[in-house]
């Protein structure tokens, strides 16, 4: 199978082949980029009606009747669970990644175009075993998207513990599986594949981080699998790997030896490198889009790169910061800290060269532009409540408050939102051949930027206060009363800012239908996507391999004809 | 005068079932070295075969990794035991089905040695192909030792063998859920046996092209890549069998 | 747009930052002996992150004015980096970050990497769906047995915890569904849970920590003020991890010795 077809395999005929089953990344890329669409607005559904819940306890909702309890942290968890992994693991690896990875760096496809096809599959399997959980006896589990055991190891811990929880773990490790064939293929594909003259660091730095986060999925994501595999027999089979001698409703469980904390060790192994993996490609579109619509190179290319590589690195180093108070050795606590403030520190440097390529620029602010400006001012809000949290003496303050998703909805949920936002608009002209309507997509960036401050930026407070995470109300600790109305106003700015996104849906399918016509190379980039036709061919470059000359970021050349040098363009630029 | 010009015969590739379509068209070539990524040429594709199996072997390799990880942190695990309230160890030894490891794993080595043979014996017939085209030539149809079968019929007895060291431990009492020792037994022997079917069943696609009458460099590369991926797994059984033999 | 993107970020900026500096929601008084040196590396960190915070913000805002496409007629400077600056603003940052975590860290020493003093007041806290409950050892001074297969919730207190009769450690033992301690001493908490992992978090004490099945966790903290403090449960536990609350009651040593003779008596 892997070896058998080739790469410049004939364009396909006929539905089947072409829009479903297909072996072109591009086709894939829009697949996957579409289940993340969908899995989004249920992400976001899931959560609005959790923000509901908290200040509205009793209210009746249309078709769905009031919100139990026991269904605020089933949402909890799917929202969570399909948040971080059917959209954050999808749409900027999955889906640009599979899109524009071959196109930058000069290949035809990818290197297994059938493993291609199949991920994407599997993802889709994945995806639907998911949504299952919602629909199965007890529901969908209520364990968090972290699983932690033994609350996720018993089926009598509560509602949706029983098959719905059998389910996502299930999904999960399909998800693990169709992920790792991903990322082989994106590692194949960068080392194998580049064109001639396209060394590694003449790629654009969307292409290193794809290349980092398959990189990262490669070695993360199995132990993930295994988690989950022995979690399966811990819930079904009898096993006590994580279940100590313990009780649940005053029954003995059954079980004994087994330790929760190894569950956490495992998960979080995995866990802290998902994040990079979710926010990597963001880094990536980011610098794209600053250098692209600032019209100069990315300051310090190579520092990019290496500060991704550290990130990467590190990111395998840190992850007993999730375990400060779970019971862990304060020594082995200490440690961990002090990695986790070193791995701010590449973080730091890119921002830094952020701010370096906006110095002396001359910044042309359409849409894709905008969402990159906003991605590094949330990357920096984001950012900065890590070294509170990364010190554990604060860490016993703000673990397991509402601080701690204020931290990484900043950096997740909305920095990495952007990085997808702003790759649709830069993008769209060249998947779909039209212009997204630029109007729309400034109200979307307002309504966006503001409103996802306006609901994030008050969790640091409720945090400071003590207000812990996952309380499906507010009823019953007395000291989180005075609070309600800081919760109301986070629900007012999330239902304002989810009215919002529709805006995009809107300028999305409507654009795909009567957007402007996009010629090849509307925002006069560089890279070589932008070389091609648009959309492109089915082998990328119809029958032109590029010969790339120049590195990625060529903008504003002094002495060049225009005020930018594509990659493949053969008039020297000067030595740098 | 009428000319005579001996055709000769060029060497085609069986004719493929499915949809293949046109040959690519001729593009820049590379000339860095490299082979230009997008040409169908059989070396490339057994390069990026391989570079895509090392690849692959990594996940594995973290999977048993952490299922290392869980087992060494359990074997320490103290746990409070009510009865005297004071933290023990509970880890018990399992006695293990030793003999049947020991032929597994001789019936595994030797199957190694097998599908090696094979890979080799693939890669001289993918090499003397081109003589094929010479008139007159014939690589003969002397049968060659069906090193793959073999291979095949040896992956096959170790797993069949697993499933009765499984049966032996069960028939002594040991199940998954008996106690830790022997939950980490049956998922890393477990664990370690689906793999090597995956490994099997790539086997068996390999043989299937014989039938369907695919290119041989196709075959190779199959033949190839799960060679290197058999051997891995039969150094993943040696480190597991040391693990529970030693680690005890 | 590059001025209103500037005064928008500005206003964020600005707005989000008021409000830390007016801590109009914050931390609870402390009322520990912790609670100055916590409060203290809070307040350090505060300072250097809200400067970085200012700074990039603002710095990205004024960046996006100035350097907007038409301000200027001058092309956008070509530069690919300056070394020297990375090197310097790299090694500022690592000084800033791991400074700030070593300057933390002996807190966090003192904190947790020493056991509880000899004098403690010795309290084992339990937690199970969805409930607190609070031993302490008695006269002997030793927590008897208790046996998981012994639980029995609904009966409450020995009977919740599993307390084995035929252990004479345990014929002393008292059990309240209230932590009560004397004020001025350090509290030697053992953490333990039956079912599922819970958390004991007091704000007020500056003080959480996970109690996790299968574990008895050590930890100390000391309460320097009387009063009534809220305990929340700070590790998701199911349905009624909202409302798994307890309350801890700081008094005077007097006080105290009162209510747990009072509960001792009880026992014989």
């Amino acid at each position: 199978m892997v070896a058998n077809e080739s790469h410049a395999h004939a364009a396909p005929q006929g539905f089947i082949r072409k829009y479903v089953f297909s072996l072109d990344h591009k086709v894939i890329g829009i697949q996957y980029y579409f289940l993340a669409l969908t899995a989004v607005f249920v992400g976001m559904f899931l959560s609005l009606l959790m923000r509901i819940h908290l200040v509205w306890p009793g209210v009746s909702l249309p078709l769905l009747g009031e919100i139990k309890p026991e269904t605020y942290l089933s949402l909890l968890t799917m929202h969570g669970t399909i948040m971080v992994f059917f959209v954050l693991t999808t749409a900027p690896q999955g889906g640009f990644g599979n899109y524009f990875l071959p196109i930058q760096i000069g290949a035809p496809d990818m290197a297994f175009p059938v493993l291609n096809m199949l991920s994407f599959w599997t993802t889709f399997v994945a995806y639907l075993c998911m949504l299952a959980a919602f629909f199965v006896t007890g529901g969908a589990p209520l364990h968090g998207w972290t699983g932690y055991a033994p609350l996720s190891a018993l089926q009598s811990a509560g509602p949706g513990e029983g098959l719905g929880a059998d389910l996502w773990i299930i999904s999960i490790a399909i998800f693990c599986i169709a992920s790792l064939m991903g990322a082989l293929n994106f590692i194949t594909t960068t080392l194998d594949m580049r064109a001639k003259g396209m060394t590694m660091m003449r790629m654009p730095l969307t292409c290193w981080s794809w290349f980092i986060t398959a990189i990262l999925g490669l070695l993360a994501f199995g132990v993930l699998l295994s988690a989950g595999i022995l979690l399966l027999m811990d819930r079904n089979m009898g096993t006590s790997f994580f279940l100590p001698l313990g009780t649940i409703n005053g029954q003995l469980t059954g079980h004994k030896g087994g330790s929760p904390l190894l569950w956490q060790h495992l998960f979080w192994f995995f866990g802290h490198p998902e994040v990079y993996i979710a926010i990597l490609p963001g880094m990536g579109v980011a610098s794209q889009l600053l250098s692209t619509f600032a019209r100069k190179p990315i300051f310090g290319y190579k520092a990019m790169v290496y500060a991704m590589l550290s990130i990467g690195l590190l990111g395998f180093m840190v992850w007993g910061h999730h375990m400060f108070m779970s019971g862990m050795s304060p020594y082995t606590a200490f440690a961990f800290s002090v990695m986790t403030m070193a791995i701010g520190v590449p973080s730091a440097i890119k921002t830094f060269n952020w701010l370096g390529t906006l110095w002396g620029a001359r910044i042309r602010f359409q849409s894709p532009m905008l969402f990159a400006i906003g991605f590094v001012s949330l990357f920096v809000s984001g950012g900065l409540s890590g070294p509170f949290l990364a010190q554990p003496v604060l860490d016993i303050q703000l673990h397991d408050t509402y601080f701690v998703p204020a931290h990484f909805h900043l950096i997740m949920g909305v920095a990495a939102i952007f990085g997808i936002f702003g790759a649709t608009y830069y993008w769209f002209p060249k998947m779909f051949g039209r212009m997204m309507n630029e109007g729309l997509a400034r109200w979307h960036f307002w309504f966006s930027f503001i409103g996802t401050y306006a609901i994030f930026m008050p969790m640091h407070y409720l945090g400071m206060a003590g207000h812990p995470r996952r309380y499906s109300s507010l009823g019953e600790v007395a000291y989180l009363k005075p609070l309600m109305p800081l919760q109301k106003f986070i629900t007012y700015a999330a239902i304002v800012t989810m009215a919002g996104q529709l805006i995009f849906l809107w300028n999305f399918f409507s654009s795909l239908r009567n957007g402007k016509k996009a010629v090849d190379n509307p925002w006069e980039a560089t890279t070589l996507e932008w070389t091609t036709a648009t959309p492109p061919p089915h082998d990328n470059f119809g029958g032109h391999t590029p010969v790339v000359h120049n590195g990625p970021y060529e903008y504003s050349v002094p002495g060049a004809p225009r005020d930018f040098v594509m990659q493949n363009d053969p008039a020297t630029v000067p030595a740098h | 005068m009428a000319s005579f010009t001996p055709t000769i015969p060029a060497h085609r590739p069986a004719p493929s079932r499915g949809n293949r379509g046109t040959p690519p068209p001729i593009t820049g070539g590379g000339d860095d070295g490299r082979p230009d990524p997008g040409l169908p040429d059989y070396s490339a594709r057994l390069r990026r075969a391989r570079l895509g199996l090392a690849i692959a072997l990594t996940p594995i390799l973290m999977l048993f990794v952490s299922f290392t990880s869980a087992y060494i942190v359990r074997q320490g695990l103290p746990t409070l035991d009510p009865n005297t309230n004071t933290v023990v160890h509970d880890w018990l030894p399992v006695p293990l089905p030793n003999v049947l490891f020991l032929i597994n794993t001789i019936i595994l080595i030797a199957s190694s040695v097998t599908i090696e043979f094979a890979r080799r014996q693939l890669t001289r017939r993918v090499a003397l192909e081109p003589l094929h085209s010479i008139p007159g030539v014939s690589l003969g149809t002397e049968k060659e030792f069906p090193w793959l079968g073999v291979t095949i019929v040896l992956g096959l007895g170790f797993l069949t063998g697993q499933w009765l060291a499984w049966k032996d431990l069960a028939s002594r009492g040991f199940f998954v859920s008996t106690g830790p020792s022997s939950s980490f037994i049956y998922l890393m022997t477990g664990g370690h046996a689906v793999h090597l079917l995956g490994g099997v069943l790539a086997l068996l696609v390999a043989g299937s092209t014989v039938v369907l009458r695919r290119p041989v460099e196709s075959r190779r590369i199959v033949v190839d890549v799960t060679a290197w991926y058999w051997h891995f797994m039969a150094l993943l059984w040696i480190y597991i069998l040391a693990l529970l033999e030693l680690a005890h | 747009m590059g001025l209103i993107l500037l005064c928008v970020i500005w206003l964020i900026t600005l707005a989000s930052t008021y409000f830390f500096i007016a801590k109009t929601w914050w931390m609870p008084h402390g009322a520990s002996a912790a609670t100055a040196a916590i409060d203290h590396q809070f307040a350090v960190t505060y300072v250097i992150v809200g400067i970085v915070f200012l700074a990039a913000q603002m710095a990205l805002g004024f960046l996006v004015w100035k350097y907007r496409d038409g301000a200027s007629q001058d092309p956008a400077g070509y530069s690919h980096g300056n070394t020297k600056l990375e090197i310097i603003w790299t090694t500022l940052t690592i000084i800033l970050f791991v400074g700030l975590n070593l300057v933390g860290s002996p807190i966090w020493a003192a904190e947790r990497f020493r056991p509880a003093e000899d004098g403690a007041t010795r309290v084992e806290v339990t937690g199970m769906q969805f409930a607190w409950y609070f031993r302490y050892p008695g006269p002997d001074g030793k927590f008897g047995i208790t046996r998981p297969e012994l639980e029995d919730p609904s009966a409450g207190g020995e009977g919740a915890l599993g307390l084995d009769p035929k252990d004479p450690a345990s014929k002393d033992d008292v059990v309240t569904g209230i932590m009560e301690v004397p004020v001025g001493r350090e509290v030697e908490v053992i953490l333990r849970a039956h079912d599922v992992i819970h958390s004991f978090f007091v704000p007020q004490m500056r003080f959480k920590q996970d109690a996790v099945p299968g574990l008895a966790i050590h930890m100390h903290f000391t309460p320097t003020e009387t009063g009534s403090y809220e305990i929340a449960c700070a590790e998701l536990c199911g349905l009624g991890h909202y409302k798994m609350h307890g309350i801890l009651k700081v008094v005077s040593q007097s006080e105290f010795d009162q209510w747990i003779a009072a509960h001792e008596a009880e026992k014989q």
